[in-house]
């Protein structure tokens, strides 16, 4: 059920907010939150139930299935009944309860349009939710989707609220009222000290130090616990390392975020790989991340990865509430991969199949950025602007002085300076498609071709060295780029990146494929 | 003494960061640490990038002053892209001032190689950066470094274009690189001195050669499975 809705539909910030009149009108059709249907009552019944009896299977079931029929079924316009109305039935348990009001706020959410007011007590909720989590003793075992789910929410909440009160032209006085008293909801230092503080409490950092050392089980559990504890504080702060990385990428914060995530090892399959959502928001955040840093090579490797991974599991997630958003994500990251391989052309990392889409869907996109001239510009602001983050301006709203709208402020600054970057390297690719004809050539001779003088070529050449070798995080230099020189006076060695073709990994690739054909044709029983 | 005091404090800060990356409570203790790296030449970005997230967060409370420090601390510690992490965070319309516009323009330069255009524009704008002791030595450093990466043997012109040294105290430079990093100088054919840069992977790709062929490990454990 969780993020059925669309994060970024479409071009940049293009979801409506009709907060003040539309918002309301599920409610005033009909919609009494105060009754029960014996469905629901049957729902919640089990659900806490199995929630005691810590049946994560059952709880799974009920969770993924339940409530997304129940939801299609019976509330499609209007909220699910109210916390209070359904408390009765299960004990007035207060975890339960908070439990179920994240859930009903998540469907809100999702499938109608949130109040000024509704936005401000999910934060409530959060912020009580999360205290309990972190001061008392939580004793349930709750599925890792839904752990997954409750931070992903938050940080979109977070993000959809910031987009929100961004937005001060059209709030009535009555919203605007409501922001000024209410100006701690969703304060960006509570949502990042609540992450932190999950991240803490839970010790996620040293219990993956010890995993590491053999002393203790994390991934091979799922971050279950079957000696009787609780996985939800430390599965809370495992996601909330996921969640730490996305809002600084909001913010455009990439180095902070980056070390956020540091303590799981995105080189290998791991915990963050087994919910789906999960593994695809990371590597999105960490690869768009990278692209920023100039650690193009890194971006690639890691989009590709994914990529292929989607393009063979996706038919397994076509009914998971999820599945727009695994295409959207999907469709982001393809766009992504050409901003990275047109400013830093490879093709060791980039697998078959991925290549194939890569091409149909950009191809000529490729081409056109590949020019570096003012329609090159216009195609990477537009992958860009697709496929980046909803960016958010996290201080809080000036409401004395004429309303403005600032909500597109974060992203046009992002945006500015990615395209400043891409501007500084425009001359690369013309001096890299040279290069590739000879295996040494003199700068006078280059000069020429190129039309420039010799010193400015120089310089040309010397900031295609500076730009395709990155700092990475320990503040190593890493060479990025496949076509390499260097020079001695003034005559140019091309290092041919033909020569160093790798077929160790497309032998190995071709082993696997075999093995697969072979496996797949033993299985085949002839009559 | 005094060192080991400066050391101390730096120590408690780096901690302050550690422990309350999000506590608006810290901003004047990292404002102070910002001038104690000017003054001690010391730098820590991690401090820097905190303080402007908290800048971002208050724009109320923002010293236009020290974000003018971070910026220059930034460029001094190129090649990291430290200078774009913070513009990252800092309002566009606060880019707009005439002080960052001009460190925008230099960092561009320094971004496309153009040290001989570098030089002219710091050189007008010394005011702003002779306060910060160690700038120019610092951008000589990253102009070393860029030459490294691309020459095995750069010209002397282009060389002392790049670092702003000319003449005799280019001859006293070239000496104690040459005593201390192995610099060499050569007679470049019928024409100028040429310097040989010291080795590396980059400057000498081949040396790279050997690694770079190899075949990960975990790519070979794939196939274990299809080998027994």
């Amino acid at each position: 059920m969780a993020s059925s809705y669309d994060y970024d539909d479409g071009l940049y910030d293009s979801r409506p907010y009709p907060s003040s009149a539309g918002g309301q009108q599920g409610g005033d059709l009909g919609y009494d939150p105060n009754f029960v249907p014996d469905s629901v009552k049957t729902f919640v019944v089990h659900l806490y139930r199995y929630i005691r009896e810590k049946n994560v299977y059952e709880i799974l079931q009920m969770y993924e299935g339940s409530f997304q029929r129940l939801s299609e079924r019976m509330f499609r316009d209007s909220p699910w009944p109210s916390v209070e109305a359904v408390a009765p039935y299960v004990d007035n348990d207060h975890v339960f309860c908070l439990l179920y009001r994240e859930m009903w706020f998540r469907h809100v959410y999702a499938r109608l349009s949130p109040t000024g007011r509704q936005r401000v007590d999910s934060w409530d909720n959060y912020c009580s939710l999360f205290s309990v989590v972190l001061h008392g003793v939580v004793n349930m075992q709750l599925p890792i989707l839904w752990l997954w789910d409750m931070v992903d929410e938050f940080v979109y909440q977070f993000q959809s609220y910031c987009q929100y009160r961004a937005k001060l032209k059209n709030k009535t006085e009555e919203e605007l009222q409501l922001l000024k008293q209410y100006d701690q909801a969703w304060n960006v230092y509570g949502v990042l000290n609540y992450l932190q503080a999950l991240v803490e409490k839970s010790m996620i950092i040293q219990i993956l130090e010890r995993e590491k050392e053999g002393l203790e089980q994390f991934t091979a559990t799922d971050g279950y616990d079957y000696q009787g504890g609780s996985n939800v504080l430390k599965m809370l702060g495992y996601y909330s390392m996921i969640g730490l990385l996305r809002v600084h990428c909001l913010l455009g914060d990439y180095h902070t975020g980056l070390k956020c995530l540091a303590p799981i090892d995105i080189s290998q399959q791991g915990v963050y790989t087994t919910v789906i959502g999960s593994h695809i928001f990371t590597i999105y955040h960490y690869g768009f991340a990278n692209l920023m840093l100039r650690r193009y090579v890194e971006a690639t490797r890691e989009f590709n990865k994914i990529l292929l991974y989607i393009l063979k599991f996706k038919q397994y997630h076509q009914k998971s509430p999820q599945f727009d958003q695994i295409l959207k994500k999907n469709e982001q990251m393809y766009a992504l991969l050409a901003i990275c391989l047109s400013l830093c052309p490879q093709t060791k990392f980039i697998e078959e199949n991925v290549s194939a889409q890569l091409k149909e869907k950009y191809n000529d996109k490729m081409l056109k950025m590949q020019r570096f001239d003012d329609e090159a510009y216009a195609v990477f602001d537009e992958l860009f602007s697709y496929a980046c983050p909803k960016f958010i301006t996290p201080s809080a709203p000036a409401l004395e002085e004429p309303l403005i709208n600032y909500n597109q402020d974060a992203y046009r600054l992002q945006l500015k300076l990615f395209l400043y970057e891409v501007k500084q390297q425009q001359l690369l690719a013309g001096v890299r498609n040279y290069l590739k004809l000879y295996s040494t050539i003199s700068i006078a001779k280059l000069a020429t071709y190129m039309e420039v003088d010799e010193a400015t070529l120089r310089t040309i050449l010397m900031t295609y060295k500076h730009k395709m070798h990155a700092v990475d995080s320990d503040g190593k230099i890493i060479c990025n780029s496949d076509l390499d020189f260097f020079i001695i006076d003034d005559i140019i060695h091309v290092i041919d990146p033909k020569a160093r073709k790798l077929h160790g990994d497309y032998f190995l690739r071709q082993i696997l494929k075999f093995e697969e054909i072979i496996a797949e044709l033993d299985r085949v029983k002839l009559d | 003494m005094g060192r080991e005091l400066q050391q101390q404090v730096s120590f408690t800060v780096e901690q302050l960061v550690a422990v309350n990356p999000y506590n608006p409570d810290i901003l004047a203790d990292l404002e102070n640490y910002v001038n104690e790296q000017v003054l001690s030449q010391t730098y820590n970005l991690d401090a820097n990038l905190c303080l402007l997230r908290l800048y971002q967060f208050e724009p109320q409370r923002m010293s236009i002053q020290i974000v003018e420090r971070i910026l220059i601390k930034a460029l001094m510690a190129m090649p990291a892209q430290d200078f774009s992490l913070c513009l990252f965070l800092i309002p566009e319309q606060v880019q707009m001032e005439e002080r960052f516009k001009t460190l925008i323009v230099l960092s561009h330069y320094l971004e496309t190689s153009r040290f001989h255009q570098f030089w002219e524009e710091a050189a007008k704008n010394r005011h702003i950066l002779e306060v910060i002791p160690g700038f120019e030595q610092a951008i000589q450093a990253y102009a070393i470094h860029v030459l490294t990466l691309t020459y095995q043997k750069v010209p002397r012109p282009v060389l002392a274009e790049a670092i702003n040294i000319e003449g005799l105290s280019l001859d006293k430079f070239l000496e104690y690189q040459a005593a201390n990093n192995g610099w060499v100088l050569e007679k470049g054919g019928s024409r100028t001195q040429l310097v040989v840069l010291p080795r590396n992977e980059f400057n000498h790709p081949e040396l790279r050669k050997n690694t770079s062929d190899g075949i990960p490990l975990e790519h070979v454990t794939r196939i274990f499975p299809v080998l027994v």
